[in-house]
């Protein structure tokens, strides 16, 4: 048996292209974004508890681990955020099944183009 | 040229799980999937197990998983898989297995007759045919070209994982009458497909479109149904 194949029963892995890759990152991303609005929830309302409590724990995030993992936030904001955007033209513009492989492009380029930068910039604020 | 094909075996009388077995077979690069397992079941082992009738893309019996795609094994070159690494081929996902090669597909065939899959119509039955225009009959041309081979439908990662999905071939099924002229059963399978279970749960993924081997644009189709429901 050639080691390269998983064992019995689970089988091949599905070879899905661009729009089964896409779907699953935006189902990654969008569990990611879950857990970072739940957070970003319990931060925000502690100014309810005193706006020192706040600071804090706003002094807790100006690290440069933080800074990495908002690295991770952004990437994942911005692919869900244009991802979605294609898969509401795949389901309400008439001809969107017909070019979701066109605006599958589109949403790397225009990833690419936005995270690059911010990426640079947001890196050399934090170290 | 010697191919080696990696076959998922699952015989459940003999063995409680599935395992690979690789065969060497001797093809020509022009020689279809199929060619190479009926040389194994014919020249090497006869108990490999596999569905198909027409072996000419036109019964629909043998979709199965080909490194990794559902395919029409009679519809896959060789040449077009690069027969230098092993080709591996399994059944199509999503269906209990039967043995080997060969899935239990009452479940998709359930999930295609609920939803009315035949001409509904009103009113007194006229004296000649029923006359359609060609702008009409383009309508769902696409459709109509279905052999229910079952590639799309387990190709689609909610049909894995819910079982009660109608699964893309049963909404292209309810696509071919829905949007012809001369069917007046559409609100009703409209209404079918607008359970929880319907149109709704397509993530649009597109594995179903890559994987029929008639070309269908089977996404397209779902979007049409979709549609229909919200523009009714």
């Amino acid at each position: 048996m050639p080691s390269a194949l998983p064992s019995a029963p689970a089988g091949t892995l599905y070879r899905g292209r661009d729009g089964m890759w896409t779907w699953v990152a935006h189902r990654i991303t969008g569990v990611m974004l879950f857990f970072f609005l739940f957070a970003h929830v319990i931060d925000t309302a502690l100014v309810n508890v005193s706006p020192e409590a706040y600071n804090t724990a706003l002094e807790t995030y100006k690290t440069p681990v933080v800074a990495l993992m908002e690295v991770g936030l952004v990437a994942g904001v911005l692919f869900h955020a244009f991802n979605g955007l294609r898969v509401v033209a795949v389901d309400f513009w008439s001809q969107g099944p017909r070019y979701q492989r066109h605006m599958s492009v589109a949403v790397v380029v225009i990833w690419v183009a936005l995270f690059v930068p911010f990426v640079v910039r947001h890196l050399m604020n934090a170290f | 040229m010697d191919v080696t094909l990696t076959i998922r075996r699952f015989n459940p009388e003999t063995v409680d799980e599935p395992s690979w077995q690789s065969f060497e077979v001797s093809v020509q690069p022009t020689d279809r999937v199929l060619d190479a397992l009926h040389t194994i079941k014919w020249e090497v082992d006869g108990t490999l197990t596999f569905r198909r009738s027409c072996a000419h893309g036109v019964c629909g019996s043998d979709a199965m998983r080909i490194n990794g795609r559902n395919r029409l094994a009679c519809k896959t070159l060789v040449k077009d898989i690069d027969p230098t690494k092993p080709i591996t081929v399994e059944p199509i996902k999503g269906l209990p297995v039967l043995k080997d090669l060969v899935v239990d597909m009452e479940p998709f065939f359930a999930a295609y007759r609920s939803v009315m899959p035949f001409l509904v119509t009103d009113g007194h039955e006229p004296t000649r045919e029923r006359l359609q225009s060609q702008s009409d009959r383009e309508r769902f041309d696409d459709t109509t070209k279905c052999i229910l081979c079952a590639a799309c439908t387990t190709s689609c990662p909610v049909y894995w994982n819910d079982g009660q999905y109608f699964g893309p071939q049963a909404i292209v099924g309810a696509h071919r009458f829905i949007f012809d002229s001369r069917d007046a059963g559409g609100a009703e399978r409209l209404e079918i497909l607008n359970d929880r279970e319907g149109v709704w749960r397509c993530r649009t993924t597109f594995n179903c479109t890559d994987a029929c081997p008639r070309g269908i644009e089977v996404t397209k189709a779902i979007q049409e149904v979709k549609r229909a429901l919200i523009f009714r």
